[in-house]
Parts: structure tokens; C-alpha cells; sequence
């Protein structure tokens, strides 16, 4: 449905994307992850076609940004970050704008509007003026007016900042419930917010993709071994040291009991390896658990890297 | 097209939903209502004595809608860019114009809604004041003709002023600066006519020409000329043109 090829993108000399490459299925809900000034709302600009890219194609429901801007933008719905709206609107009446301007007209109008308010939870401040919203309120205003065209496609800069814990569930769960039907560009720095909603990953650090994967995959490959065992503790170490697939072990004493993380290469299963070893050497294996990283300290890997 | 339309009434909608447009309203219909009557005053003065002792040569047009329509050019310039300035400035301040260029709308529909919204506004301003001729024609006393013809004028002026002022507006998020450099601009085309009195004839009646009011002035002696309605014409065209072309080279780099 989204095809980002090759962006490249300068301000004067200093270049804020790299050859950014991803893709977006139909039904899919990306999570588009960076840290502030990687360059996240600067792409999604150029998916709206706010500018075009210095390099690279965009590609939407298979028409190309740069040809067909006007096609392109009869599918998209989009949330910009510090969503813009105009305060001396009512609701009702500003909503009938975008809904007009995107080409929905007639009959077709007061039927989308009217879902859209549903869908938003609108009804009860529907003929107030915007400026007299409250920001939960302006928040979803915000995106109904992204919505109100029933888009293909919807871009969405950090919908849920500012907003209080239940806001903040209402519009996971509105977004959740577009998987399948919309496609979503989510782009977020709030990580808990991803493992919930998104079905793929896209990490971009300085202008750069760093990581493109579902979030399984992503925290999965990060993965290590926990062991609680009885044994001595230098001679299981160094046992555990010993094999191959092992890249790095961190033991320390628990009362009587050894508690080592073990890290080791992702494509391989060492597991029946372990148990047998431990159990072979006459030790006690009491605990053996696989773990995943959390998505946060992906990020924070990925992201810091290579600046150490 | 039917953007167009669609810009247009949101545009009509903010100019009445926020005081600017009463508040110019009032001044404009205010001070042109004194010179209204400061002129006929003067002008039914002038003919009594007149009268009383050089017979009467004097003409309605040439005392009341010449420094009328003259004096009411001034204040239209004055007004117009405090109408203009929020046009595009306000929405790049607001951040609305990243939305409303993610909208499946072209720049050309974008600039033109703007631009007819505030020639409404205006057209309603010079609306009201047409209770003085018909006043005057009331009275019995009427040159309906030069009327006519100066209002065409006064219409034509302003609305290449607007679209000078769209112009401006694209060009800052900052409405004070926005106003401050349409007001100063179009005043320095308007006072380069007086620069034909300093020079020599091929170069003065190049300033001449280009003077916004030295067009105004055939128009408020009820004569229309297609070049001075040329004139204006090149003037808004020229306007929105400068518009689109501010617009594509801050977003649409390509």
C-alpha cells in the first residue's frame, strides 16, 4: 500500500534522511520509532506531499506522490503533530469543511460526519466552538478530520501526546480498531504504545532506517537465557563460557544458588543443549527460562549504538 | 473548482467569527460618511455663493464624488492590508497550512478562495456606501454615471491590493510584519506617480503609468478606460501569480 524507496532529504547542507526504504501493507499498522529529530515527522511530510523528497519515490496505492499529488491525497488522512485546527470553528462546521475539501459532498457529507463524530466521541461538544475544547477533545477532533474522508491510508504524528491515561487508551483502542481495514503509519516515541498496537516496526535514527521488523521479531532476536542452578560457581561459569553459541554470561550468587544470564547468537536453539550439560556434570538445574528484551531496550540498543 | 468555493466560504466564515471585519467596517463606513457629508456640506456652500455671485458653474461631480471617492481610496488603502495580512500568515502561524496542503486541493483553488473571500469583504464595505448616491440622487441632485464609474474604479483598486496582500501573507507567519509591508509597499506604488513631476517626459510617463492611483483618478472622473481596467487586471493576475509561486518554492521544491 506504502512504498517509501531511496528518500533522501537536506535542509541547506545538513541532511535530515538517508535513504529511508520501507513498506507498508494494506492493513498493516506500522510503528514508526525514533527519538526526537531523527527525522520522523519530516517523512511523514513528504508522504502527505507537504515537500517532496531530494531523492527517492513515495508510492501510494500505487500512484507515485510526484505525479499524482491530487490522487494521492483523496486517500490519505493525516494527523499532524501539533494538530492544527482553526479555534473559531464549530465542530460540526469544521469537520464539514475537511469533509468538503477532501471531495466528500451531499449526502455522502452529513453521513461521514455523523460516523466520524460517532467514531470520536464527539456527540456532546458537536456545535461548541473548537477553542472552547479541551485538549482530550481537540485530540479527537484532530483525528476525525483525518478520518472524515473514510482514507485508505492514515499518517499519524504522535496522536496520544498530551493526553490522560484514559484518552490516551480511547485512541490505542480507535487506532487498534482500524488494523485490517486502514493502513496506518503510527510514528510515537512511546514505546508500550507500539507492543500494543502495532503490527510492524520501523526504527529511524538520525535520517536512518537502524530496524524494520514486527515487534516479536524485533524483541525476540535480543533474547537471552536465565538459569537458576546449584553448582560451584567457577566451574560453571567457565562450563557455561565453553559453549560455542555463547557470547557473553553474567552470574552472580543467589543464598546457595548460581543465577547466570546467558546471551548467545539468536539462530541458534541452545537450550536441550544446557539442560543436558548442567544435568551431566551431577549439578541441580532449578530454573531455565527463555527471555525477551522489551521493546524499550531495543530502542535505547539501537539507538544509542553508535554514538558510543 | 468547486474548492474554490469551499475555501472561500471558510475564509468568510473566520472574517465573521473574529471581530476584524466589524471593526474595519465600522471605521471605513464611519470615515467615509464624514467625507461624505464634509463634502456635500462644502459643495452646497460653494454653489449659494456661487450662485449669489459668479452663476453656477460648479458640477456635483467635480466637488463631491472626485474628493470622495479620492478620500475614500486613502482609507481603502489603509484598511485593505489589516484584511489581507491574516490570509495565509495565520494559517502558517497556526500550522493549519500543512493540513490544508495534505488536502487533495490545488494551490491555484487555494490562493483563488482566499482571494475572492477578501474581495467579498470588500465588496460589502463599498456596498454600504451606496446609500450616498442614492442619497444624493433622493435629493434629486445625481451623477449616477461617474458614480457607477468611480465605484468600478474603487473595486478594481482594492482588489488589486488584495491580491498584492496575498501575496505578502505567504511570504511570513508574522500578520503585523504582513500588514506593515503591503500597507508600505502599495503606498510607495501609489506616491511613484509623483515622481513623473521631477522628470523628463519619456521616464515621467513611466511613472505615471505605473502609479496605482494615477489609474484610479480617470475612473473618478466617470471615464473607463479599458487600459486603466487592463491595468488592475495585470496588477491582481500578477498578485496571484507572485502568490503561487511564494507557495511552490517554500513547500513545493520539486
Amino acid at each position: 500500500m506504502i512504498e517509501v524507496r531511496n528518500i533522501s532529504k537536506w535542509f541547506g547542507a545538513r541532511q535530515v534522511l538517508r535513504d529511508v526504504s520501507f513498506e507498508v501493507e494494506k492493513g498493516e499498522i506500522l510503528g514508526f520509532l525514533g527519538p526526537n529529530g531523527a527525522g520522523k515527522t519530516t517523512s511523514l511530510r513528504i508522504l502527505t506531499g507537504y515537500f517532496p523528497p531530494d531523492k527517492g519515490t513515495v508510492k501510494i496505492g500505487g500512484y507515485n506522490i510526484a505525479q499524482n499529488p491530487l490522487t494521492v491525497k483523496q486517500k490519505l488522512g493525516y494527523f499532524p503533530e501539533h494538530n492544527p485546527l482553526y479555534p473559531e470553528m464549530t465542530v460540526d462546521g469544521y469537520l464539514r469543511f475537511v469533509a468538503r475539501i477532501k471531495g466528500v459532498r451531499g449526502k455522502e457529507e452529513t453521513k461521514r460526519v455523523n460516523t466520524v463524530v460517532a467514531e470520536c466521541g464527539l456527540e456532546n461538544v458537536r456545535h461548541r466552538l473548537i477553542k472552547r475544547l479541551s485538549k482530550g477533545y481537540k485530540q479527537r477532533v484532530g483525528l476525525a478530520q483525518a478520518l472524515v474522508n473514510d482514507p485508505e491510508v492514515l499518517l499519524l504524528d504522535e496522536p496520544t501526546i498530551g493526553l490522560d491515561p484514559k484518552q490516551i487508551y480511547e485512541i490505542r483502542q480507535l487506532i487498534k480498531a482500524l488494523a485490517g481495514q486502514k493502513t496506518v503509519i503510527l510514528s510515537t516515541h512511546i514505546l508500550p504504545e507500539v507492543s500494543m498496537v502495532c503490527t510492524k516496526v520501523v526504527i529511524i535514527k538520525d535520517g536512518q532506517v537502524v530496524a524494520k521488523d514486527n515487534p516479536e521479531n524485533l524483541t525476540a532476536q535480543k533474547g537471552y537465557v536465565e538459569i537458576l542452578a546449584r553448582a560451584p560457581k567457577e566451574e560453571f561459569t567457565a562450563y557455561l563460557k565453553n559453549i560455542p553459541e555463547v557470547k557473553e554470561v553474567e552470574a552472580k550468587m543467589e543464598d546457595n544458588f548460581i543465577r547466570a544470564y546467558i546471551h548467545f547468537d539468536p539462530q541458534y536453539e541452545i537450550r536441550p543443549k544446557l539442560t543436558q550439560g548442567i544435568v551431566q556434570s551431577g549439578w541441580e538445574l532449578l530454573e531455565l527460562r527463555p527471555r525477551r528484551k522489551s521493546l524499550e531496550e531495543v530502542f535505547v540498543q539501537l539507538v544509542t549504538k553508535e554514538a558510543s | 473548482m468547486r474548492n474554490i468555493w469551499v475555501i472561500l466560504k471558510r475564509e468568510l466564515y473566520s472574517y465573521f467569527a473574529s471581530p476584524i471585519v466589524y471593526t474595519i467596517l465600522f471605521i471605513f463606513l464611519l470615515l467615509s460618511g464624514y467625507f461624505f457629508y464634509s463634502n456635500v456640506a462644502y459643495f452646497s456652500l460653494m454653489s449659494i455663493q456661487a450662485g449669489q455671485w459668479m452663476g453656477g458653474d460648479f458640477t456635483l461631480g467635480e466637488w463631491v464624488i472626485e474628493p470622495l471617492l479620492g478620500n475614500m481610496s486613502v482609507v481603502v488603502l489603509l484598511l485593505l492590508p489589516l484584511l489581507t495580512m491574516r490570509l495565509f500568515a495565520e494559517e502558517k502561524r497556526q500550522g493549519n497550512l500543512e493540513l490544508l496542503l495534505s488536502y487533495p486541493v490545488r494551490d491555484i483553488e487555494l490562493a483563488l478562495g482566499k482571494f475572492l473571500g477578501c474581495m467579498s469583504v470588500y465588496a460589502l464595505m463599498l456596498f454600504f456606501t451606496l446609500v450616498y448616491p442614492l442619497l444624493l440622487a433622493w435629493l434629486g441632485r445625481s451623477d449616477l454615471g461617474t458614480f457607477f464609474s468611480g465605484y468600478l474604479g474603487l473595486f478594481l483598486m482594492g482588489s488589486a491590493f488584495i491580491a498584492f496582500g496575498l501575496f505578502i501573507s505567504t511570504l511570513t507567519e508574522n500578520q503585523v510584519v504582513a500588514a506593515a509591508l503591503t500597507f508600505g509597499l502599495l503606498l510607495f506604488f501609489w506616491i511613484i506617480g509623483w515622481a513623473a513631476y521631477i522628470t523628463e517626459p519619456p521616464i515621467s510617463k513611466i511613472f505615471e503609468n505605473i502609479s496605482l492611483i494615477t489609474h484610479f483618478r480617470h475612473f473618478t472622473k466617470g471615464i473607463i478606460d479599458t487600459a486603466d481596467i487592463f491595468f488592475y487586471l495585470s496588477f491582481i493576475i500578477f498578485g496571484i501569480f507572485l502568490t503561487l509561486n511564494a507557495l511552490r518554492a517554500q513547500y513545493r521544491r520539486d
